[in-house]
């Protein structure tokens, strides 16, 4: 089922939780809202579910207005950070909760009860811990009966408010896996939120980036990655490198290197900030005549196959070390060391020019 | 002593262990072992006779029967209080969370004295009360509302905590799980707070046992009728029959015991199955 998010506002106080967002998710889809916190992304898992109003705005789920709908009659599951297990019940009775508490005519019989739950926790993997009651189990184990829980009256949309926040690193490596699999075995639309941004883009479909209670960009883990629409995504989104530049007529200038800014044609003599991620920054030991910006190694990283250089440009007021990644290979030949001087450039670029002179929206000059 | 000594990182396990049982032992186990030895003067004939009169049995039972009752009213109506007090903000909230605590702070005669006054055939509520047949200063119905007043911080000030303790995540998890507000207060707050509300239970119970000042003045102490256990102890202690007054002592005490046994192996039972993570 897909569901719809028209102009959503939310405050809390003074405080603007949710700014006019507007979304859609598609049917059968795993979409994670990623951002920091106080971006608004939990209050607007929250708004969808039906357990916060709104001040403005709509929410539809599968073309039908649900702003009203309470939260009982949503059909969703919710999966909490803190699981919300009920502590004086069995794992079993945790799990059969919803199937026990609907009006009689459409409460399975006993026998079906039992067979549904006993299913889910065989899909869980916990089907041996029936008898046990919340406390007994680990955080791991706790977060996945809250998710059968909530598959157990057969929600239209599963919502996931950071549901391995709680967890430990290699825990929630394991269940993050699991929960993709377990996606890809329901096709039951799906959204979850996080503030960890290796689990939005290895688990989703789609990233949903929010900032300040408003989408800074929606795409695929790769094209928010790869395209990031703002100075934010870029930041937020793995290491980047800042380097300012010169922005003039679609030509920009970093040092003495020239590029290409087909984005900017009408720019006149602005300053810019060029984004350009660790891996795409070339590095030589020679000059080649080409226009390079000269700079030392302050650091060498070789564990793995990915070798991390930190280096410092040269003759330069701009002091901030420029994180470069090269493979293994490229750093055996050319055999850096620390002191060492090296000549770089960047592969690919990505330009914002400055806020205070900006003559157009970073996000819409792409 | 190392076999049952585990070893801990505080110190002072022998001492702090050896002060506890010397404490209990001078405030509690002496004073009431003494009710003991007194009453042994008696020979167990005696002993049988003094606690068995119809005028005592009668007491006994306003006495534990009062008070159960007024416990049980106590643990519904402070469960409310307790409710209201956790859940709601309203103007002068803060000064109803400090009433709670007066009958607790107030000398108990003056609370018997202001009930009687309150509930008499003249006074405030008792001339409108009195007319509809409901006669409740000087009969057992007095004694009721006294050992209700008195017993009603116990159970707000147990279950309060715990009340607020409750994540709204569990309430909010029920609700997507489609149960409505009934369903969630009687199948996932009421057995949370359960624990707590028998501990609350049981010391207004405990509390009401023992009452003796605010009951005396609105009782009106009828023989067989509006006498409380208390009283007759002071009675026979002021007419210097003082093994007789053991006697019914040391009766209150077994019984107060046996039924706070009772209800701790109850709350032991309920919490085994909830305990926190």
């Amino acid at each position: 089922m897909s569901i719809e998010v028209l102009n959503l506002s939310k405050q809390f106080g003074s405080f603007t939780a949710l700014h006019d967002v507007n979304l859609q998710v598609h049917s059968g889809e795993l979409l994670a809202l990623l951002g920091p916190s106080g971006s608004g992304k939990t209050t607007l898992l929250r708004v969808i579910a039906g357990l916060e109003t709104a001040d403005s705005g709509q929410v539809l789920f599968h073309g039908e207005d649900a702003t009203d709908q309470h939260v009982r009659e949503r059909q969703v599951g919710f999966v909490f950070q803190h699981y919300a297990l009920f502590r004086n019940m069995t794992i079993f009775e945790n799990v059969a909760f919803g199937l026990r508490v609907r009006p009689k005519k459409f409460r399975p019989a006993e026998a079906e009860i039992r067979d549904r739950v006993m299913k889910l926790l065989h899909l869980v993997q916990l089907d041996w811990l029936a008898d046990r009651y919340p406390h007994q189990l680990s955080g791991g184990q706790r977060q996945r009966i809250a998710l059968a829980r909530a598959l157990a009256v057969e929600p239209k949309v599963l919502l996931l408010d950071e549901p391995f926040g709680a967890l430990d690193a290699k825990v929630r490596k394991e269940l993050r896996s699991w929960l993709r699999r377990l996606h890809d075995d329901m096709h039951i639309t799906s959204v979850f939120v996080t503030h960890d941004q290796e689990e939005a883009l290895e688990v989703a479909d789609r990233v949903v980036v929010m900032n300040e209670g408003r989408i800074e960009q929606i795409g695929t883990p790769d094209e928010v990655y790869e395209q990031p629409a703002s100075p934010f995504v870029y930041e937020f989104l793995g290491n980047v490198n800042l380097f300012h530049s010169r922005l003039h007529r679609g030509r920009a200038w970093i040092g003495d290197i020239e590029v290409d800014a087909p984005d900017h044609p009408e720019a006149e003599e602005l300053t810019a900030v060029a984004y350009v991620r660790p891996h795409e920054i070339e590095v030589e030991r020679t000059r080649n005549g080409e226009a390079v910006l000269a700079a030392l190694v302050v650091h060498v990283l070789s564990v793995g196959p990915i070798v991390r250089l930190e280096l410092v440009r040269k003759n330069d007021v701009d002091t901030t070390p420029i994180q470069v990644e090269i493979s293994k290979e490229r750093f055996r030949e050319l055999r850096l060391v620390k002191g060492d001087e090296v000549f770089i450039k960047p592969r690919r670029l990505d330009l914002f020019p400055n806020h205070h002179n900006r003559t157009s929206d970073a996000v819409q000059a792409r | 002593m190392s076999t049952f000594k585990q070893h801990s990182i505080l110190p002072g396990f022998n001492l702090a262990l050896g002060f506890t049982l010397l404490y209990l032992s001078l405030i509690v186990l002496i004073p009431l072992s003494a009710a003991f030895i007194r009453t042994a003067e008696l020979t167990w004939l005696e002993f049988w006779t003094i606690v068995t009169t119809p005028r005592v049995m009668a007491s006994y039972r306003l006495t534990f029967g009062a008070s159960f009752a007024a416990a049980l009213v106590n643990a519904v109506f402070g469960l409310l209080v307790a409710w209201v007090l956790v859940r709601y903000h309203f103007p002068g909230k803060k000064l109803v969370d400090a009433l709670v605590d007066l009958p607790f702070a107030l000398p108990t005669a003056v609370a018997g004295i202001a009930l009687t006054a309150l509930y008499a055939g003249n006074g405030w509520i008792g001339q409108f009360l009195e007319p509809m047949g409901f006669k409740v200063a000087f009969t057992p119905l007095g004694i009721f509302v006294a050992l209700t007043f008195i017993g009603l911080p116990f159970v707000v000030r147990t279950v309060q905590p715990v009340l607020e303790d409750i994540e709204s995540e569990l309430e909010e998890a029920a609700a997507t799980l489609g149960a409505n507000r009934w369903q969630t207060f009687t199948r996932v707050i009421f057995p949370a707070l359960f624990p707590a509300l028998m501990t609350g239970f049981a010391l207004a119970f405990a509390r009401a046992i023992g009452e003796y000042g605010s009951v005396i003045f609105i009782a009106g102490n009828m023989p067989m009728i509006s006498e409380i256990t208390p009283l007759l102890i002071i009675t026979k202690l002021e007419q210097y029959d003082y093994a007789g007054a053991t006697a019914l002592s040391v009766v209150m005490l077994v019984i107060s015991f046996i039924l706070l046994l009772i209800i701790n192996l109850l709350q032991w039972w309920s919490r085994r199955r909830s305990i926190e993570s």
